[in-house]
């Protein structure tokens, strides 16, 4: 361990920079709440594209006229490409998309493209909400199952507090940038879970060896060397993971902006917990080969 | 972990092999080769409808209670059961009855109970009963019964649905139960789905019935399609279940389109007599509670087909004819979820998801060169075997390719490395202490092994619920992140390791670097 970084002084700091975040995400979803998209939140979405002279105040103003409720225009994209999002107002609509469609190109004088036409009904979405939250809870459960029979349960309970927190801060970024949150974020979310626990993994199953290895050494020094032997390890996966999700994010267009986003930022929050959030976990239950002695002594070959 | 049998190695590339011959397939254009089978393009890659259509069987029950009402009626008389203060609700009758016990013997009966059938497969009757006060009950339908209604009612309306998709002519429609209630119906290359959806829209239920201002089975108020109030009889002479086949046609004398229908014999019999015993009178042709038309009735029609005139325009007619061909729903359907991709924006997504994988790809591998050198090539042909691998497997499963599918192929080139990249770590840290450099790098395949594993069953695991739990778009992502995983974990344990070993091995022992 030539030139190895001590993280574990780090960890009073990084708890409390961890906490503070960790506080303020959940007042922004508890005050701000979550920007939901049509999928949860039920209603119509439009993507058109027209010629570049029309704005976005003339879409609206065409739309505002049909007292639709709450309309929301964006661009979207390249010039004269727009999105418009429409709030679910009576539970049967299936006459409202044609209509808008006609209002539209009759007010704008314009080729209109409509590129993508969604319409959710308010129980569809709330449906699709429920099944996110089970989904996500899901598989919270089953990390926490995997990692309970795979190591002990400090290891359990230290993984999921790292994947809480990820969890978490990822939708108090989202609620504090008002970023909309649609099932392909949730799918975001899960794989970020995945991601996360991979890192945690890693450097958990190297504490793991690490503790039998160096008995006469404390935890915090055990945690320290294992974070640091694997750092290498940390830094390229999160490298190449980040390379090919930039690549998405510029790329890949508008539909998988959000989801590459809520990726880069769960890759980043993922690393950092792995090695600031799950290790001192280990350390506040004072884990060591003690602990360990009743099982498998068999992983280590 | 470097030694590999010749038969090891023979399977490790037999397995690549025939897996990877899979993705080629998609290069071709027609369908030359034996093997058919092609990963197939989302939605939101090739442009398409997605609707999610809901049955109401609330509706259903009404008129089925409804159609109670007569038979309970006749039991009762033909018993002698006294009962007064008969009243139908939305969902249940209400009666009051003196004799319960030899009601609920009746109401009860296993055999040839027409009123209240038994229904085998459940075993349950079809209705029950509870006593309210004052011997008044209330009949209605049993936790099974409605169950049974709502089955056969959404099997009905697959079927229904199917014909008038199929009438339309859209290419390779896919019509699906979804839960209890909903079809889900995938219409590719449709660019508008409005035309479908007011098809689907509607239940096409057609009924004959005489204008008579009385009548004894009641009259509705309706009106007309030129405005007038007519009282029609609830007494159908004849519904649509009886047309066998509907046309769109031109009248020539005054150029309109009207639709012509063929009876069924029952049909033509019913419809005869009633023209015959009817001459003079009008005739209303009733749609889903609608007039379309009252003529008159100049001469019995005992031919067994007609026309139906009423103001249509061309397409009018031929929609008309389509939903009169392919019978009546059921039930009304709603559209409850609805999703239009056009061809254009599913172009450019697949552009710029191709364009994003390419990128991505090429900055992961000169990454992983500049990183390793000799074994981060090592690692890329492990790479570009794992991108073949997941596709062909794609391809065998015939699985569909989204939008965040391909996202999952992005994000599995950017993790794949991982496994490599744990290995060749610990390889190098085995290095520094382990004195021969085989045994370094055989204790780095094998301390990594576990590690490898477990990090990646996690985001297995991941994958796994996102699959059970996601839809459409997003069950393409869990496929294509979970099939990764597992051709990562191939390519990286067989693959790499086995050209590791030749590197390794043909070295003999001379120092290494990674």
């Amino acid at each position: 361990m030539t030139e190895s970084i001590n993280f574990v002084s780090n960890f009073k700091k990084a708890n409390v920079a961890s906490i503070t975040i960790f506080l303020l995400s959940i007042c922004f979803i508890i005050f701000k709440g979550l920007n939901y998209g049509i999928d949860f939140k039920g209603g119509t979405l439009i993507e058109l594209r027209t010629e570049t002279g029309i704005s976005a105040s003339s879409i609206r103003s065409s739309l505002n006229s049909m007292n639709l409720g709450d309309v929301n225009v964006k661009k979207f994209g390249q010039d004269g490409d727009y999105l418009i999002k429409v709030e679910q107002k009576e539970t049967n609509s299936n006459e409202l998309i044609p209509k808008i469609k006609k209002k539209l190109i009759e007010n704008l004088n314009a080729e209109v493209n409509f590129r993508r036409v969604e319409n959710v009904g308010p129980k569809v979405s709330s449906e699709l909400l429920e099944s996110s939250i089970i989904a996500i809870s899901l598989a919270l459960a089953a990390m926490l199952f995997y990692i309970w029979i795979r190591f002990e349960w400090q290891f359990s309970v230290g993984s999921i507090i790292a994947l809480f927190h990820d969890v978490v801060i990822t939708l108090g970024i989202f609620s504090a940038l008002s970023l909309e949150i649609n099932l392909s974020i949730i799918a975001a979310v899960l794989t970020i879970v995945g991601y996360s626990m991979n890192d945690t993994v890693v450097i958990y199953d190297r504490i793991r060896e690490n503790l039998f290895k160096y008995t006469k050494i404390s935890i915090s020094d055990v945690a320290n060397i294992s974070i640091n032997e694997t750092l290498t390890r940390t830094i390229i996966t999160s490298v190449t993971t980040l390379l090919a999700l930039v690549s998405i994010y510029i790329l890949g267009g508008e539909i998988l902006r959000g989801f590459s986003f809520a990726m880069i930022l769960g890759v980043i929050i993922g690393t950092y917990s792995s090695i600031f959030v799950a290790s001192p976990v280990l350390k506040f239950f004072k884990v060591s080969y003690k602990t360990l002695e009743k099982k498998d002594e068999k992983i280590v070959p | 972990m470097l030694n590999f049998s010749k038969i090891n190695i023979f399977f490790i590339y037999l397995i690549f092999f025939l897996v990877s011959i899979f993705a080629t397939l998609n290069l071709q254009n027609k369908n030359n080769l034996f093997i058919d089978k092609k990963v197939n393009l989302g939605l939101d890659l090739q442009g398409g409808s997605y609707l999610l259509l809901e049955i109401n069987s609330d509706s259903l029950i009404e008129e089925k209670i409804q159609s109670k009402v007569i038979p309970i009626k006749k039991l009762l008389k033909k018993n002698n059961l006294n009962y007064s203060n008969f009243k139908i609700n939305d969902r249940s009758l209400s009666l009051k009855i003196d004799d319960k016990e030899k009601f609920e013997s009746l109401f009860f009966s296993k055999k040839d109970n027409l009123v209240n059938p038994y229904i085998d497969d459940y075993r349950s009757f079809e209705l029950e009963y509870s006593s309210l006060e004052n011997n008044f009950i209330e009949i209605l339908f049993s936790k099974y019964g409605l169950l049974s209604i709502n089955n056969s009612a959404l099997k009905q309306s697959i079927e229904i649905v199917r014909r008038r998709i199929d009438d339309v002519g859209t290419k390779e429609p896919t019509i699906l139960q979804r839960g209890e209630k909903r079809i889900l119906v995938e219409l590719p290359g449709l660019k508008d789905p409005e035309r479908i959806k007011k098809l689907l829209g509607k239940t096409a239920k057609l009924n004959f019935r005489l204008v008579s201002d009385n009548s004894e089975f009641g009259v509705d108020s309706l009106i007309s399609e030129t405005g007038e109030t007519l009282e029609i009889s609830k007494r159908i002479v004849m519904s649509g279940d009886n047309l066998i086949d509907a046309q769109p046609s031109i009248q020539n004398q005054r150029n309109e389109p009207t639709v012509s229908f063929t009876l069924d014999r029952v049909g033509a019999q019913k419809f005869g007599r009633a023209t015959t015993d009817n001459v003079g009178k009008r005739l209303a042709i009733v749609l889903d509670g609608k007039i379309i038309s009252a003529p008159n009735i100049n001469e019995p029609i005992t031919s067994g087909s007609g026309m139906i005139s009423g103001n249509f325009s061309f397409q009018e007619a031929t929609d008309l004819a389509l939903l009169l061909r392919s019978g009546a729903l059921p039930t009304p359907l709603n559209v409850v979820e609805e999703r239009t991709v056009g061809p254009d924006l599913g172009e450019d997504s697949i552009k710029s998801g191709v364009m994003s994988l390419i990128v991505g790809f090429v900055l992961v591998i000169l990454f992983m060169l500049y990183k390793y050198k000799i074994f981060g090539i090592v690692a890329n042909i492990a790479l570009i075997a794992n991108l073949l691998m997941l596709v062909g497997v794609l391809t065998i499963l015939e699985a569909t390719l989204t939008l965040p599918g391909i996202a999952g192929i992005i994000l599995t080139v950017g993790m794949a490395v991982d496994a490599n990249v744990l290995i060749f770590e610990r390889i190098k840290e085995e290095l520094k202490t382990e004195k021969s450099i085989i045994h370094a790098f055989d204790t780095g395949y094998s301390k990594a092994k576990i590690t490898v594993l477990d990090a990646n069953i996690t985001t297995l695991i991941a994958a796994i619920i996102l699959f059970a739990f996601g839809s459409g778009p997003v069950k393409g992502f869990a496929i294509t992140l979970g099939i990764g995983i597992v051709t990562t974990l191939f390519t990286a344990y067989f693959l790499a390791r086995h050209l590791t070993s030749i590197i390794v091995l043909r070295n003999n022992n001379k120092e290494i670097k990674i």
